[in-house]
Formats: C-alpha cells, structure tokens, sequence
C-alpha cells in the first residue's frame, strides 16, 4: 500500500531522464465501477500513500462498506461525496519506472458528454468500461462514438466486473462481439479488449489467475506500452505565433523571436517556411529554448524562433513549412459539442477561438446533429443544447488557418465563446 | 549578460518523442506565455517554495532573452522563515526581477483581519485577505501560481485557467470547460483568473527537473540541525511564532522541509538527505504525502476545498 522504490539508487537516479508520458481518459456510466477500476490502478500501482491509505480506510469503516472501498480513492469536493457523484474532469496521477500517466477521470452521468469531450481532447488513449453482465449498452456506444469524434489513438475496452460472471470466457467473447458491431459502425479499429475485475483486482496490474483463458496484457501493461502520438507521423509542420519576444536592452538590440508551441511536425534550423495568412516566405535563422540553440524541434515542444527576415508577424499568425500548407478559410464545417445551458443560437454571433488566433464568426446554419445513443444524422434537428454533438457551418470575419482535425488535433480544434458571459460554449472540432 | 545560467540545455528524446519533463516543461512555458499574452496585469505568486520556484524557473526559459514580463508577488505572513526572506531576496537582484511584498501584518494593522488566538493559531486563512486586496489595489488581472492537481483532492479539479468572480471566489461546480491548449482568459470587469502553470506536476516531478536543472533552493529544503519540538504527531521549528504548551519540550533535531509555508503551518520532517539526489530518492520511498506535513490542510476534511472557495491560493 504504501510506496516502495525496489531499484538500485544508481538506476533510479537516471531513469526519470527516459520516461515518457501518457495521458488517458476513463468512461464508463453509472456504476460500472469506474471509480474502482482507478483507485485499484492507484492502489495496485502503489501510487497510494500511507496517509491517504489510512483516510481512505478510515472512512471506509465510518460508513460501514464490507472491504476497502477504493473509489474513495478518487473523491474530491464535499459535495461529491456527500451526494456519491463526480461533478467535474479531476486529473490524477502516477508512474511506473519507465512512464508518468496522466488519468482525466471523468463522471459518468451529470454533464456526461461535456466532461468526456472535455477529458477526451488531451488523451492519446481512453479507457471504456463495459459491466459483463450488462453488455454494450446505449452509453457505452455514445462513449466510443466520442473517443473516436476526438480521435484518441487507442481504445481500451475494459470487461468489467468478471468476478460476478464467475470469469467465464463465453460471456467475455459475449460483449466483444457485440461492441465490434459498434466499433465497425464507427469505422475504428485500433482497439483492445481486457477482462477485468476492478474490485478484485484481475488483470488491471497483475495478471488474473481465474481467468488463464486470457493470454493478453493487463490494463497496466496495455497502457505502459502503447504509444503516445509522435511528431513524426505527421508530414506538416505547424507552429502557431504565441508571442513576440523583444527584450528592451542594449545587448539583445534589434532582437525579435516568435514564441510558440509546435503544433504538428517537426522543424528544422535553415528550412524554407511560409508566414500566414500573409504568406510571406522566409527562412528559419535559429531554434532557442531558454539560454540554447537548438537545431531542430518538433511538436509539442516550446520554443521561440529568429527568422532570416524581418517580416511583420504577430500572435495568431502561423509559421508553416512551405511544402505543405495548411487550409485559410472563412467558411468552415465544424462538428461541434454544445457546452452551455444556453441553446446554440442560428444567426448570432461568438467569439472563436483557434490556436492562437481569435476571430468573430457567425452561425449560418446547423446541418444535423448525432443522435449519440442511436449514432444516426438527424438532419431535421436544429436545436441544440447543452451536450448535443452537431455539423454547424460558420462564417469567420477574418480568416482561419488550419488543418482538418482529423489531420490534426490542435490546428484542427476550436472552442466557441460567448461574447456577453465570455464563457466557453462549444468545443468544435473543424471537418 | 544571459539571463540563463547558460549551462547546455539537454533535451532527451527518443527519436523525436518528449521525455515526461520535458513535456511537462513545454506544457507549462505554453501556459506561461498565454498568460502574458491574453492578461494586461498578471503577477507571479512567488513564496519561496519549490512549486514557484520552479514557476519562476520556467518563466525566465518562456521568455529569454528578455526579462520575465510580471512581477513576483510575495504574500508575507510575516511567519517566514528567515531562510526563505533570503531566498527571495538573493533571487530578485540576482535575475532583477521586480518584487511586489503584500503584507497580512498591515492587514492586521489596519484591521482587514483579526489574528487568531490560542496555541495553534495560524496566519494561514488571513492570507486569503491579503492577497484579494492586493490584487485589488494593483488591478491584477491574473495571478500565476504553483499549485499543482496531486496535491490535495479539491487542487485535482483544477483548471489551468481559473476563473474568479468579483469577489475573488471559486466555484467548482461551475467551472469553465477547458479542452485541448485553448484557454480562455476572458472576463468581466473586477473579475480576475488563477493561473496554475505546473498544474499537471507531481511532488517527483518537481524534485526530478529541480535536480535536472540544477534550480537553486533555500537551505530548508536540506538537512540541518533545527531547535524543534512534537505537538499532534508534527514535527514543528522552534521559532518565536508559535507558543510552547508546558508540556512541550524543545529539541535539537536533524530535519529538513518538504514543503515551505509559514513557520505556523510547516511541518519538518526527520532527514538526511543533503543533496538534490538524496531528496529525489527520499521522496521517491516516502510513504506518506508532502502534505501530510501541512497542519493548514487538517483543519478539516474540505479545508483546502473551503478555502479555495473564499480565494486563497
């Protein structure tokens, strides 16, 4: 319970300098022992210190559970646990030697499709939890329909609750037949399936000895070794202007870099690349990060650039290489997933906000919206509320640079803000 | 003059894939310049501790070569320890930052606030006052801080970009959605963000990229011989702030601190450990959290949850 370091004080010295990172996010409806299947990874991770242990424990007994209830692991605000529920995303954490994970554990019924969105737009993997007994139910398609609407890379189905189908394989192959009804409707195909119990403890880190039936990995081996996106596999390079750099001093005089985060690919010092929207074309004179000159750099690092020439650049304006340029509009498709209590409304206007860049737009016209349990179009329906997923087309006053978001997930991803409450509205993603 | 201590930044990468700091690093940069970018008057909530520290750290790489584009704001208690008093102080003329010190004293003094009484009073929850005249008077538009999500159950629901109301409160069931890198800053007039940069760090994060970068820390942070004495199962220095019981006996003790507050609220913690290696190793076998030394989150089962509501850090 309490954590333990078993390796060599030499080995553990260096070997945070090749871990990696992964950020996943958990879905699974009312019951279906999400909280469970957490506080187990935590638990049986060793992630779980003694004084939280003993809290845990401790109340536990107060409200008389019959075991250690694990989900009280993963309790946060008063009001959650005086009503047993999970109001919002909360982000937890911990590591195994060679990978630090970041969960968005997100409630399964209030807010369901803000929260799961809001939890999916980070995640490289996501893990959907299925009661055995239950089988694939309307949630668990609306989940998967999501997962795969954010484009997470890698779907994890997790069996659960395999204890009380007394770990029979039969009704193992049961749901997974049945989900990969939903997941060829879906057209997705990376995906795993695990058998689980989240309560005992089968084959979330330690491999389950009732159920020798399953040669795969376990959840904790699944998610050590899938991997996160890499830059590489994109051939666009993308790097959206944050900020402008100019030190007020006599020794940096006449210095100017541009800030930002690489949004996709990878650049290198020297290489040709265009300045947009205006579309000036230059060359890239030096990488820096902090006091160092680098040669190259790929998303997601942080860094500022120094160009060959002096062109007039400022935040929201994006620097691309110039053999792939990515898309400028002013009329742009966009799936997008209502956020608000306020009913999106035709006609009006919102602020968008894209990368870097801020721009008004208005809404000409809502094209369908899904019917997330059923995953039909229905094309008749045009009022959308607080967690509908709809196709809107929108009209922007200045133009937007981007990449579809099936191409890519950060010049691809919008967010709607409503200009009198300055709240974030939608979440869009750009067809 | 570099701002940068000017050592080679090493950037380990398998093929092009970011380590776990060095994405956590890149992360929080971004975060840092969306803050200069969308904020007219944002301040850095610097106390001395390693989680600012590092903040500050990060916010010299984010904008190199120039100098960091907001002020440090140090919310004095006036429960420092000396130590930390000269962290600070050695830190603001040696990068030539600029130092805004808010005082809970004048708070005191001008009556804004009333000391709490008795053995465990703490000037803690005053704090909360302090920093929201504060932010009035200097119209701070957004206050950047070093909590992170693994540090307490409330801190967990955190967005990176928070949302205060003209009253300087939070309220956590009606937070703002945050998804992908797009933050939205936009508020109304007296209302005012937190901005919590290293909000995806854990405690070994932390201590991993301090050691990495060789970041300079206080002194408290390793071990020493300090006057203390044991009340409630906490190890706590012997200084003039808190009143001795009679049974209290004061002792001399090897101990160091994992965390950095007010001297009322601190809790030390027997050690060794007199190298950033050894603290990396101490706190990777520790068995219990860093803020199982913090007698301001055992007021009660909510006390962080109910004091962020109100506005504190």
């Amino acid at each position: 319970m309490a954590k333990t370091t078993q390796q060599s004080p030499a080995a553990e010295q260096h070997s945070y300098l090749d871990m990696d990172l992964l950020r996943f996010t958990t879905a699974g409806s009312v019951d279906d022992g999400k909280s469970t299947l957490i506080g187990r990874l935590l638990f049986d991770s060793k992630s779980i210190f003694e004084d939280q242990y003993e809290a845990v424990k401790a109340t536990s007994k107060k409200r008389g559970d019959a075991y250690l209830n694990l989900a009280l692991f993963t309790d946060g605000l008063r009001a959650e646990r005086e009503q047993g529920i999970t109001i919002d995303v909360a982000y937890r954490y911990f590591a195994t030697p060679n990978r630090k994970f970041i969960i968005a554990d997100t409630p399964g019924h209030i807010q369901y499709t803000r929260n799961m969105v809001t939890g999916a737009s980070t995640a490289d993997a996501a893990i959907i939890l299925i009661d055995v007994r239950k089988g694939v139910i309307e949630q668990t398609k609306r989940h998967t329909y999501i997962a795969s609407l954010l484009r997470i890379e890698h779907i994890i189905i997790c069996v659960n609750k395999m204890d009380l189908a007394e770990y029979k394989e039969d009704d193992f192959q049961k749901v997974r037949k049945e989900f990969e009804v939903v997941a060829q409707k879906l057209n997705i195909s990376n995906f795993h399936f695990i058998p689980i119990s989240a309560l005992q403890g089968d084959n979330v880190v330690t491999p389950s000895k009732k159920m020798k039936w399953y040669k795969g990995k376990t959840l904790l081996e699944l998610l050590e070794t899938v991997n996160p996106a890499e830059a590489e596999k994109n051939d666009i390079a993308r790097f959206p202007v944050q900020y402008v750099i100019r030190p007020i001093n006599t020794e940096f005089h006449d210095y100017r870099s541009y800030a930002g985060r690489i949004a996709a690919g990878i650049f290198k010092k020297g290489d040709n690349v265009t300045v947009l929207p205006n579309g000036n074309a230059t060359k890239i004179k030096s990488i820096d990060f902090g006091s160092a000159s680098l040669q190259e750099a790929f998303a997601p690092m942080s860094v500022t650039f120094t160009l060959d020439d002096d062109i007039d650049i400022s935040r929201g304006n994006m620097i691309v290489k110039a053999e792939q340029p990515p898309q400028v509009k002013l009329d742009l498709d966009i799936m997008i997933c209502w956020m608000s209590e306020k009913k999106l409304q035709s006609n009006r206007k919102y602020l968008l906000r894209h990368t870097t860049n801020d721009v008004r737009c208005i809404i000409k016209e809502v094209k369908f919206k899904v019917n997330i349990n059923t995953l039909e179009k229905m094309n008749d329906e045009k009022v959308i509320e607080l967690n509908d997923i709809a196709c809107i087309s929108i009209r922007t006053t200045n133009p937007v640079i981007f990449d579809s978001y099936a191409k890519n997930r950060t010049t691809g991803s919008v967010i709607l803000i409503d200009e009198t409450s300055n709240t974030t509205v939608g979440a869009g993603m750009i067809m | 003059m570099h701002l940068l201590c000017g050592r080679q930044e090493t950037i380990k990468m398998n093929s092009h894939h970011l380590t776990h700091l060095n994405e956590l690093e890149s992360e929080s940069i971004f975060v840092l310049r969306e803050v200069a970018a969308q904020f007219e008057k944002p301040a850095l909530l610097f106390s001395g501790g390693k989680d600012s520290i590092v903040c500050f750290h990060l916010a010299r790489k984010a904008f190199a070569p120039a100098k960091i584009p907001f002020p440090l704001l140090h919310i004095d208690t006036g429960h420092n320890f000396n130590e930390t008093i000269t962290y600070r102080d050695d830190l603001v003329s040696k990068y030539g930052a600029h130092l805004i010190v808010a005082s809970v004293q004048d708070s005191i003094d001008t009556g804004r606030v009333t000391e709490e009484k008795g053995y465990n009073a703490s000037r803690n929850v005053l704090q909360t006052v302090t920093l929201l005249d504060t932010i009035e008077n200097y119209k701070l538009d957004a206050c950047i801080g070093g909590a992170r999500r693994d540090e307490e159950k409330s801190r967990a629901k955190e967005r990176f970009f928070s949302h205060r109301d003209e009253f300087g409160q939070w309220d956590p069931k009606n937070q703002r959605p945050e998804l992908w890198n797009l933050f939205n800053g936009r508020k109304n007039i007296g209302e005012h963000f937190r901005v919590f940069p290293i909000s995806n760090w854990t405690e070994m994060d932390v201590w991993q990229y301090i050691l990495k970068e060789q970041i300079e820390i206080p002194s408290l942070y390793f071990t020493h011989e300090r006057e203390c004495f044991i009340r409630d199962e906490v190890i706590y220095a012997h200084e003039n702030v808190i009143p001795l019981k009679p049974s209290e006996k004061v002792q001399k003790m090897r101990v160091r601190f994992r965390t950095i507050g007010d001297i009322s609220c601190t809790g030390a913690v027997l050690s060794e450990a007199s190298s950033l290696e050894e603290i990396v190793r101490e706190v990777a076998a520790s068995r219990v959290t860093e803020r199982g030394s913090r007698i301001d989150d055992k007021r009660s089962e909510a006390a962080m949850e109910d004091r962020k509501k109100q506005g504190y850090f």
